[in-house]
């Protein structure tokens, strides 16, 4: 298969922070709380994969290398996963696996209930992003998973929640994903298509 | 030396102390940047010297003390005590300094004072995190308390801990301590101490009146917003061991419980 290496690249680059984050939390390396900052770590790498996933289909528009493609879907699984772990060390390390709290956190801490809107709508990408679901849901398959932008925007709002005191992080973060959404609107994607007219995407996923 | 003379704790009860390492690296203090990691990184150079500390408004004798003048008369004691952040985390940290009631006594405050209002430190150039441009708190930092809580034997304010001089990144040279309040209401790096007739506004109050009111009692009863304040995390806490132990009211020190006797705690929180 084409691209074989570059797609191991990537599954190696995006496979060791976690493993690595996860190794120092059991080690004392994070600190004293070393379960809150896991979960910070974690959220913001999920959050950081998922910008970089959707920044592939603008690099292939600039660039035609089809290498960007071919890693697009697997860099969304990783955002879902990093995202996934988030969510566990939170149920599992901050709440004990108590599911009366989580069901209050859910009611009373509306970023928390947003940050599982998120997950839920990854969760549901990642489900149907085989090639047997390609298959069957057809043209429905790419609306379905033009979704990922709403759970863009719900991460950031998660995001926004948490912040204390100092908004500077959260809004590079937001305005990098307000690019990545402008990008593909149609004004702007003919923009950074170097063809006038692309001869379509190389895969419909 | 004022070590030689001080009044050094017997024990620390039945509390495990927090290690020195894990409470000089893990701070809030955004004058030092918005993560937990950035005081202790940014606030390694601070330079407290020359300090002086205004103290004015209702008071008999106002005027500019410097570090040395203001802690000159007070004997340092040593205490060990509790500290809850709102975040929902906990150490047990011993503190060096002096109660507060001593220094006020001392400045005579007239009839008309009922609030003690607290500011930090204004100087970007020797704090990073006023430099930046989306920072929600609008400096200076100000804290405050109700005259009889400043008063309490329990508030102290610090110089040391662990037996040395505080670190830049736990509020050098000069913070408060008020150990049955959240942390927040601990300030650091103490310019000012004004007495007032009104109820100061403090910074978070000012950035999110819901989440944070003027009383800030620790109490497990009333949720912030965002924590849950029911249990803390005692840190250091393990990853597959967390240290959840539960949240006790006014942290614990039910000796300032007649403080509040008739105040409605969810209402004043």
């Amino acid at each position: 298969m084409k691209y074989r290496v570059w797609r191991g690249l990537v599954f190696v680059a995006a496979l060791i922070p976690s493993l690595l984050w996860i190794y120092q939390a059991i080690g004392f390396d994070l600190g004293p709380d070393p379960a809150k900052t896991l979960l910070a770590r974690l959220g913001l790498g999920g959050l950081m994969l998922l910008l970089i996933t959707l920044s592939m289909t603008p690099l292939w528009r600039l660039t035609r290398w089809m290498g960007w493609m071919a890693v697009r879907r697997q860099l969304g699984l990783w955002a879902f996963a990093y995202a996934l772990l988030h969510m566990l060390v939170y149920a599992v390390f901050l709440l004990g696996l108590d599911g009366g709290q989580l069901l209050k956190d859910l009611q009373r801490r509306p970023y928390i209930l947003i940050g599982a809107l998120a997950l839920l709508v990854l969760l549901i990408l990642a489900v149907t992003s085989n090639r047997f679901c390609m298959r069957k849901l057809g043209k429905r398959w790419k609306r379905l998973h033009r979704s990922v932008y709403a759970a863009l925007i719900l991460i950031v709002l998660h995001m926004f929640w948490v912040v204390r005191a100092d908004l500077f992080e959260w809004l590079v973060y937001a305005c990098l994903g307000l690019l990545l959404l402008l990008l593909r609107a149609p004004f702007f994607s003919s923009l950074t298509s170097r063809a006038p007219q692309g001869p379509g995407e190389p895969f419909s996923n | 030396d004022k070590l030689t003379s001080a009044q050094w704790a017997r024990s620390s009860g039945n509390e495990v102390l927090t290690p020195f390492e894990d409470a000089s690296s893990y701070n809030n203090f955004f004058e030092f940047g918005p993560e937990k990691g950035d005081p202790a990184r940014q606030a390694v150079d601070f330079e407290v010297e020359p300090w002086s500390v205004a103290i004015d408004g209702e008071v008999a004798r106002p005027g500019r003390y410097s570090l040395d003048t203001l802690c000159q008369p007070h004997r340092l004691e040593e205490r060990i005590y509790r500290l809850r952040c709102v975040e929902a985390w906990s150490m047990v940290i011993p503190w060096l300094g002096f109660p507060l009631s001593e220094l006020l006594r001392r400045v005579e405050p007239t009839g008309q004072a009922q609030y003690v209002r607290f500011e930090a430190l204004y100087d970007p150039r020797r704090m990073v995190g006023q430099r930046s441009g989306f920072s929600l708190i609008d400096w200076p930092y100000v804290e405050g308390l109700r005259l009889d809580e400043a008063m309490h034997p329990l508030t102290i304010l610090a110089v040391g801990m662990y037996g040395r001089i505080l670190p830049g990144q736990n509020g050098a040279p000069l913070r408060l301590v008020v150990p049955w309040k959240y942390g927040f209401k601990s300030i650091k790096s103490i310019v000012r101490i004004t007495l007032t007739r009104e109820q100061p506004k403090t910074s978070w109050q000012i950035i999110a009146p819901e989440d944070y009111g003027f009383y800030a009692n620790v109490n497990p009863a009333v949720d912030h917003p965002r924590w849950r304040q029911a249990r803390e995390r005692r840190l250091p806490s393990g990853l597959f061991r967390p240290n959840l132990i539960p949240t006790r009211l006014f942290n614990g020190y039910d000796e300032v419980a007649s403080l509040y006797e008739g105040l409605d705690l969810r209402k004043n929180y």
